[in-house]
């Protein structure tokens, strides 16, 4: 703010006015990043195996910071010669901070999410670690997780949350309005209505539609319940017709049905739990973890009343939306020895069986061993058929902005500024052209 | 010898204003699609043509406006009778001024933060507060609708940036001379008549200030969007210089987010012309 003081004075030249303007245009360096020094995407050595190495996760769902540090300080004990570094931010805050660091090669380990491989690995931001792959671990490795970090055939990275949308129902509202647990999208919006007839709660219903991949996700839930798709065959869009419509014209509904609590358009995942948590929602859609924390007295109000079960189905099944993530080799790491070590230990079976209460193993066998199924029997007993039937968001590179304009076009049918049919034809011929 | 001396602040200069206004330029220029150096397609006007035809960009620009109008008038009404508040002589005036200074003190990124949880549907402070005046029948939500919610930002923005016009208010009250309020009142005029005839003339320059200032800062608003919306819900609160970062960040598509970078810079020097021109004549009265 150069030009604050100049204009206070009682005059004013050419060349301070200028300076002002120099100043204001100071926004303009905004994306001066883009195109930046720092190394190539190509370089970064290999690295030995031992040194500092820095690590980017995030602070939301799926293992818990206090896990990610457990598992870094066990990993350093064992291996003496690296030093690793952890930094955690908001999942709304991760790509973007994977995206701007990647040129000057802050980080060597970063999590993605399944929605990015395409991007990453095709603007080579991520390396390819197919050659790393041991050839069992595609036999090993649950195929819903497999695809998170696969693009075009290529792996991008090792998965290592393996999650979808479980639906949740608290038994002890549904029991009070004498409604049984609901299995299809129909049977949930009846049971909604007379939870709310019957005033057990006010909003039956909470989702995570605020505007973010969050609302992304439900509706790519839905969309699957339907026999909606994304893209045909030839990659073009077909999510304004069908079970995509359908899927919209849903969510509308259980809003305009007062069912929904309309908090939902500002809320994610996290509000989605606590409000659930706070006996304020009967049924919801979220990711494995809440299913811990919401049966935990210390973080709920309805803890023990809190039931997981397999997403409802529509006309066309149940599919959960793929949401695992993995971790991946920052092209820019000058220490991708190390980086791999890191990744392969935390991935391993030994380490996600340790951890399996927040976020489940990417691992098919550890779904029989016991170690696994008593820590969360019940999450274990509906992951097994829920992982093997999942939907999978666009694989395509400019996925971001194709997201975008879906987020807000479902929105605006939310919101009531256009109808559902409105909405995603706007939204199918702004992705149509991109 | 000089120019030995003057060769860091130069040096500064050049390195954190001019080239990276430069480098914006240049890169306004090409198709640049991934935050590496190197080689990228020279498209010439094609970034700013597509930023002008593209009509989310100019819904954004609109949302901007209403945001820094809105924002700015409200600071400025705020601002002058807290200023008027601050100037009266009374026992405890410096606590209210130290706590006028609170807000302005605060991180936008914290003042964010504090707002979003004020608003929150379920456990927010606004709702508790008016349901139980009876004001609000039952909880509602804030941010969940795109007008609405465009509006509950302005009002954490008013909240953290009425200090700033209210003490410029309280300096420019400082400097009129007792005797014209004395000389008003033998003359026969009540408060209200010499608010309007006196105080409010003579504090045009301070208006005009304030005006300049916040105006060109509300027109940059990004931060406050960030943490608490994130340019939601249905696009409501995307401003411009959201819309740009979403594009050069988010989409990677770093040549026309400089483009827009660039653009929302023109009309904020377009904004600081006509103010600079309103600052000259107001001065030589």
């Amino acid at each position: 703010m150069t030009g604050e003081g100049s204009l206070v004075s009682s005059r004013l030249t050419r060349r301070e006015f200028l300076k002002v303007g120099g100043a204001t245009a100071g926004l303009a360096v905004l994306a001066a990043c883009g195109g930046g020094g720092g190394g190539t995407a190509s370089s970064g050595g290999g690295g030995g195996g031992s040194g500092t190495i820095n690590a980017l996760f995030m602070q939301q769902a799926a293992y818990s910071v206090d896990d990610i540090k457990g598992m870094t300080k066990a990993f350093q004990q064992a291996n003496p010669k690296i030093k690793v570094n952890t930094t955690f931010v908001a999942y709304e805050a991760l790509h973007d901070k994977i995206v701007a660091a990647a040129p000057a090669g802050t980080y060597d380990v970063v999590l993605m999410d399944v929605i990015w491989p395409a991007e990453f690995g095709s603007k080579h931001e991520v390396m390819d670690v197919t050659d790393r792959y041991p050839a069992s671990w595609k036999t090993e490795i649950f195929p819903g997780a497999l695809e998170t970090a696969e693009y075009n055939g290529r792996f991008y990275g090792v998965p290592w949350i393996l999650d979808t949308k479980y639906f949740f129902y608290n038994k002890d509202m549904l029991q009070k309005a004498g409604v049984q647990p609901p299995t299809t999208w129909d049977e949930v919006v009846s049971a909604a209505k007379s939870l709310k007839s019957k005033g057990v709660v006010q909003y039956p219903l909470i989702w995570s539609w605020a505007q973010a991949e969050a609302v992304i996700c439900d509706y790519a839930q839905l969309l699957g319940a339907f026999g909606g798709k994304f893209l045909d065959d030839a990659g073009k869009p077909m999510f304004n017709t069908g079970g995509g419509l359908r899927a919209l014209q849903f969510m509308k509904q259980t809003l305009d049905d007062k069912i929904t609590n309309p908090a939902s358009t500002e809320s994610l995942e996290e509000d989605v739990r606590k409000i659930f948590s706070q006996g304020q929602a009967a049924m919801a859609l979220n990711w494995t973890y809440m299913f811990s924390l919401a049966n935990d007295p210390k973080e709920s109000k309805v803890s023990g009343q809190v039931v997981v079960a397999h997403t409802p189905s529509g006309s066309a099944g149940a599919p959960g939306c793929n949401g695992s993530m993995a971790l991946c080799i920052a092209a820019g790491s000058k220490n991708q020895g190390a980086a791999w070590k890191y990744i392969e230990y935390l991935t391993s079976q030994k380490v996600q069986t340790q951890y399996a209460k927040l976020s489940l193993p990417i691992w098919t066998s550890s779904y029989g061993d016991p170690a696994v199924v008593n820590t969360l029997p019940e999450v274990v007993a509906v992951a097994k058929t829920q992982l093997n039937d999942m939907i999978l968001r666009p694989q395509i590179p400019s996925y971001n902005q194709a997201s975008q304009i879906l987020q807000a076009s479902i929105q605006k049918a939310l919101t009531g500024a256009t109808s559902p049919e409105q909405a995603l034809d706007d939204a199918a011929s702004q992705v149509a052209k991109l | 010898m000089a120019v030995l001396l003057l060769l860091p602040a130069a040096i500064v200069i050049f390195g954190i204003i001019v080239y990276p206004l430069l480098r914006t330029l240049w890169t306004s220029f090409f198709a640049v699609d991934s935050p590496f150096p190197g080689r990228y397609p020279f498209v010439g006007l094609g970034n700013y043509r597509r930023t002008f035809s593209n009509s989310e960009f100019w819904l954004a620009t609109r949302r901007t406006a209403y945001f820094t109008g809105v924002s700015t008038l409200a600071e400025l009404i705020l601002g002058i009778l807290v200023g008027l508040l601050m100037n009266v002589q009374f026992r405890g005036r410096w606590l209210l001024r130290s706590l006028v200074v609170l807000p302005w003190a605060l991180p936008t990124i914290v003042n964010a933060t504090m707002w979003r949880w004020i608003f929150n549907p379920e456990y927010g402070a606004l709702n508790a507060l008016l349901t139980q005046l009876h004001l609000l029948p039952q909880y509602r939500s804030w941010l969940g609708s795109p007008f609405l919610a465009l509006n509950m930002v302005i009002v954490a923005d008013v909240w953290k940036n009425t200090p700033l016009a209210a003490f410029l208010f309280l300096a420019g009250l400082q400097s009129i001379p007792r005797d014209l309020f004395e000389a008003a009142r033998v003359d026969g005029a009540g408060p209200i008549r010499s608010f309007f005839s006196i105080t409010l003339p003579l504090l045009t320059t301070t208006v005009l200030v304030i005006l300049v200032v916040r105006t060109i800062e509300a027109f940059k608003v990004f931060d406050i969007i960030y943490v608490m919306t994130r340019g939601g819900p249905a696009n409501g609160t995307q401003t411009v210089a959201y819309y740009a970062y979403l594009q050069a960040f988010s989409n990677q598509l770093f040549g026309y987010g400089a483009a827009i970078a660039y653009v929302i810079a023109l009309f904020i020097l377009a904004l600081a012309l006509v103010y600079v021109r309103l600052l000259r004549t107001e001065v030589e009265i």
